[in-house]
């Protein structure tokens, strides 16, 4: 469906198009530049494709220099810009504006450099996130972060989202895995943030500008750090009776100062749907599952196997097996990957949520989301970074029914608030975007809003980067609130209504 | 001891915007050598103290700026586990606070992440005395801007942390410290070599004459590894170091500025006159000279990394590697998103806020 955008967080203009599409062929070659309707279909949105809107414009830029200009001339006119990858993101972060140029960095797909001494990998935007692994391979090196899309995604849509993947837990998010990245601003000045080592002078905008969504500037350039390879790494997978055995399991795991490389959960909802698709071999009669690898040197994993398998068993397990094999640990993790696309088979339609808790509240919440999937008459499935508490409910839909995605979202929205309520958020590694927009005025109140907002200024204050997205206006929340009644407290209550 | 001063803390500010005279944010003054003077009045913050949720299972602790790092270091190790980012105290009174706003992490920073690595959430008090959340107690989130680990390593510039959540880390079962005698171009080789390969080190540093390596992980890991890895064991490694990490080494102790370089870790060796100390497999190289301030900020940038001068003084005022124009400018307003008054700290940073 076509995206409302909110009136406060509109960005007029009268530019012409035509004049504006003359003054970008000055400086950009017609390969470059797309403004047909059928040419620009293929930009109309992201991977969340529930949304849809055609961009103003589509520029390809080939070099940094015809970034700065064509922000620039942005800025000049008043034009808003939305930056773009592979345009994977599940949060329409991505989704063009029908006034605006959509930039797409797709043509800035070189690797630069592999820096065997230095552990670092410089490369280009457009680079695929597992293409900078493949590049490394030869020396023994890999990119930690590993996003689930990341056959497709791009390393500059990871820094933009700070993706996470399935081995967060050990070897962090984006943000803890890059090392400096090349900006351009919307003033079309080009900036360097981070350093060739460990950190940067003066302020962490390394820090700032990764997750930021493109709302900051465009990045062009990015260095990443490579690890060793592990030499060594096998899984076990334990089936429970209950969640809440296999939430406790989880805890315990990481209360016995076992430090997993990946610890995942799925519920017997998403068990069948995954087995009738992969035959991973996983347990259908399971009420859940957890997955807990370790990887290192074979003298590590062999001794953490040992005390997680007693772990799993004392935590009451019905059963725990172990991959003895790299072909068998593949296709332990091979039911874990096809989630999501699983769930797309028993069903014409899934969305998929992304909110975080602490790890011991997982019991309240998944039973909340029953409640409320009983409710909505919407089945949820769920899957679940279990160690570092990132839930991923899929509520499975059809959109051909009327009214039916106006549901699901209703039901998204109230998974969100229920993990904002146990101290945890709405987003841990898919960014706010367009979609959870409205849920940043639950989770934050107006005064640290306006503190982001104020930030927003600092590097464009004329709000041209990728507006209506990441970051609410107040204007949009007050109304949001009237309509969120939240424990008999208006939220927001400090602000003029209308 | 444990008290909750947000309100007073506030309060200070917003009378300080009242009088339009800046503050001065000190902990226990631990850290009062480092950054370029400023001037105000101070605003104390050691008594907002106190640990305010510790849950081992979660691997997050969140506590008030003013609590003693000694006294979150002993609660962890109740529990086996450690601030992964093995920060400096300098002092026995050192606080979470500063240790936050000056942004140090120790020998461990290569191999389990930095402090801002560490912060998930915090608690601030802008310059307009506003008390405003960030991230959460959770590891992974991504709602709004990063404002947390903006605040790591800002120097009380953008506003004063209250509190704040950190990743935890469980302790290494063991660890074990060998060393090896090595010239400093061969050492640079050997420990980006070991950085290459899947080694569990926690620790990979030189003082001048010798390789010092800490592998950590469990008895039957230490016994293996060492088979293959070698050199000369230490006796007592924690006390190594933990002299590194306090700057109580010999070397530190000599005559001359203390300059602190951040640089890529294979980085060849600097021709700057002085002695050195690397840390960090190389990618954090102490250095003790005489030489002015510009010749060391022009070779730290001609090799892509940044310097500082740590202690000592530069006599031209400057402290922290100069900043291009325009990332300058991006400094000065976000400043001003965060104080537009300019009341915290003015100066410590750099000149112009």
């Amino acid at each position: 469906m076509a995206y409302r955008v909110h009136p406060s967080e509109r960005i007029p203009h009268h530019v012409d198009r035509n004049r504006f599409l003359r003054l970008l062929s000055e400086r950009i070659k017609p390969d470059g530049l797309l403004f047909d309707t059928e040419d620009l279909r293929p930009y109309e949105c992201d991977g969340l494709s529930a949304y849809r809107e055609l961009p103003w414009i589509v520029v390809l830029p080939e070099t940094v220099e015809q970034v700065q200009t064509v922000l620039k001339l942005c800025r000049e006119e008043g034009v808003p810009v939305v930056a773009r990858g592979a345009g994977t993101g599940l949060s329409g972060g991505a989704l063009p504006i029908a006034n605006g140029v959509l930039l797409s960095l797709a043509k800035f797909s070189r690797i630069i450099e592999i820096n065997r001494a230095n552990r670092t990998a410089r490369v280009q935007p457009g680079v695929r996130n597992l293409a900078i692994s493949e590049a490394a391979a030869p020396y023994g090196l890999c990119y930690a972060p590993d996003p689930s899309s990341q056959i497709a995604c791009t390393i500059g849509g990871n820094v933009a989202e700070n993706s996470g993947g399935v081995h967060c837990l050990k070897y962090g998010l984006t943000v803890h895995n890059v090392l400096q990245v090349r900006v351009v601003t919307m003033d079309g000045e080009l900036v360097t943030l981070g350093g060739s080592g460990f950190d940067g002078p003066g302020y962490d905008l390394l820090a700032l500008i990764t997750g930021s969504e493109g709302l900051l500037g465009v990045i062009v350039e990015i260095t990443v750090k490579l690890l060793p390879i592990p030499p060594c790494a096998q899984v076990l997978l334990a089936s429970f009776d209950s969640v809440e055995k296999a939430g406790r399991a989880v805890a315990a795991i990481i209360g016995a100062g076992l430090l997993p490389a990946g610890l995942e959960m799925m519920d017997n909802i998403t068990i069948r749907a995954v087995e009738d698709f992969v035959h991973a071999g996983y347990p259908t009669g399971a009420a859940a599952i957890v997955l807990c690898e370790f990887d290192g040197i074979a003298e590590q994993v062999e001794s953490d196997l040992l005390k997680a398998r007693d772990i799993f068993r004392a935590e009451g397990a019905t059963e725990v097996r172990q991959s003895t094999s790299e072909a068998e640990r593949k296709t332990f993790w091979a039911g874990r990957k096809a989630a999501f696309p699983a769930a797309g088979r028993i069903s014409p339609d899934y969305y998929c949520m992304d909110g975080t808790i602490p790890r011991k509240r997982l019991p309240e919440v998944l039973r909340r989301i029953s409640e409320l999937s009983a409710q909505y008459g919407l089945i949820v499935g769920n899957v679940f970074h279990a160690g570092d508490g990132n839930l991923h409910p899929l509520i499975l839909y059809d959109a051909n029914n009327p009214g039916e995605l106006e549901r699901v979202e209703e039901l998204g929205g109230k998974i969100l608030e229920a993990c904002v309520e146990v101290g945890g958020t709405i987003t841990g590694e898919h960014g706010v975007g367009i979609e959870k927009i409205n849920q940043m005025c639950v989770q934050f109140r107006a005064a640290e809003l306006a503190q982001f907002l104020a930030v927003k200024a600092a590097f464009d204050p004329a709000g041209l980067l990728n507006p209506g997205k990441a970051v609410p206006t107040l204007h949009r929340c007050a109304e949001f609130g009237a309509m969120h009644v939240h424990r008999g407290q208006m939220a927001h209550s400090d602000l003029e209504r209308f | 001891m444990d008290a909750d001063l947000s309100e007073s803390l506030r309060q200070a500010v917003l009378d300080a915007m009242d009088l339009g005279t800046p503050l001065r944010i000190a902990g226990s003054g631990s850290k009062g050598f480092y950054g370029r003077p400023s001037s105000g009045n101070v605003l104390d913050t050691a008594g907002h103290a106190g640990i305010l949720r510790f849950e081992p299972t979660e691997l997050v602790l969140t506590a008030r700026c003013g609590t003693r790092l000694s006294e979150i270091e002993t609660v962890l190790a109740e529990y086996g586990q450690m601030l992964p980012f093995e920060p400096p105290h300098f002092g026995a009174k050192a606080t979470l606070g500063g240790t936050l706003a000056c942004g140090f992490s120790g020998p461990r920073r290569p191999f389990a992440g930095s402090a801002r690595d560490c912060m998930l959430g915090c608690r601030i008090l802008n310059g307009k005395g506003e008390i405003l959340s960030f991230g959460g107690e959770v590891m992974k989130n991504v709602a709004g801007f990063d404002i947390s680990r903006l605040m790591v390593g800002a120097m009380g510039t953008l506003g004063v942390i209250l509190d704040a959540s950190l990743k935890v880390l469980p302790k290494p079962e063991r660890e074990l410290t060998v060393s090896f005698e090595q010239s400093m171009e061969e050492a640079l080789n050997a420990m980006n070599r070991w950085c290459s390969e899947p080694w569990p080190l926690s620790g990979l540093a030189y003082d001048g004459s010798r390789i010092h390596a800490r592998l950590a992980g469990s008895d039957r890991v230490i016994d293996a590894v060492y088979g293959k890895f070698g050199g000369d064991v230490l006796k007592d490694g924690d006390a190594f170091w933990q002299d590194l990490r306090e700057q109580r080494h010999e070397f530190f102790r000599a005559d001359g500025n203390l300059w602190r370089l951040s640089l890529a870790p294979a980085t060849p060796v600097l021709d700057l006159s002085g002695v050195w100390f690397y840390d960090w497999g190389g990618a954090l190289r102490w250095l003790k000279t005489d030489a002015p301030s510009e010749t060391v900020f022009r070779a730290a940038q001609a090799a892509g990394g940044h310097a500082t001068l740590f202690r000592g003084h530069s006599g031209d005022g400057r402290v922290f590697q100069p900043l291009p124009d325009s990332l300058n400018a991006l400094h000065a307003n976000l400043k001003r998103a965060f104080d537009p008054m300019g009341l915290f700290n003015p100066g410590r940073l750099y000149e112009n806020f």
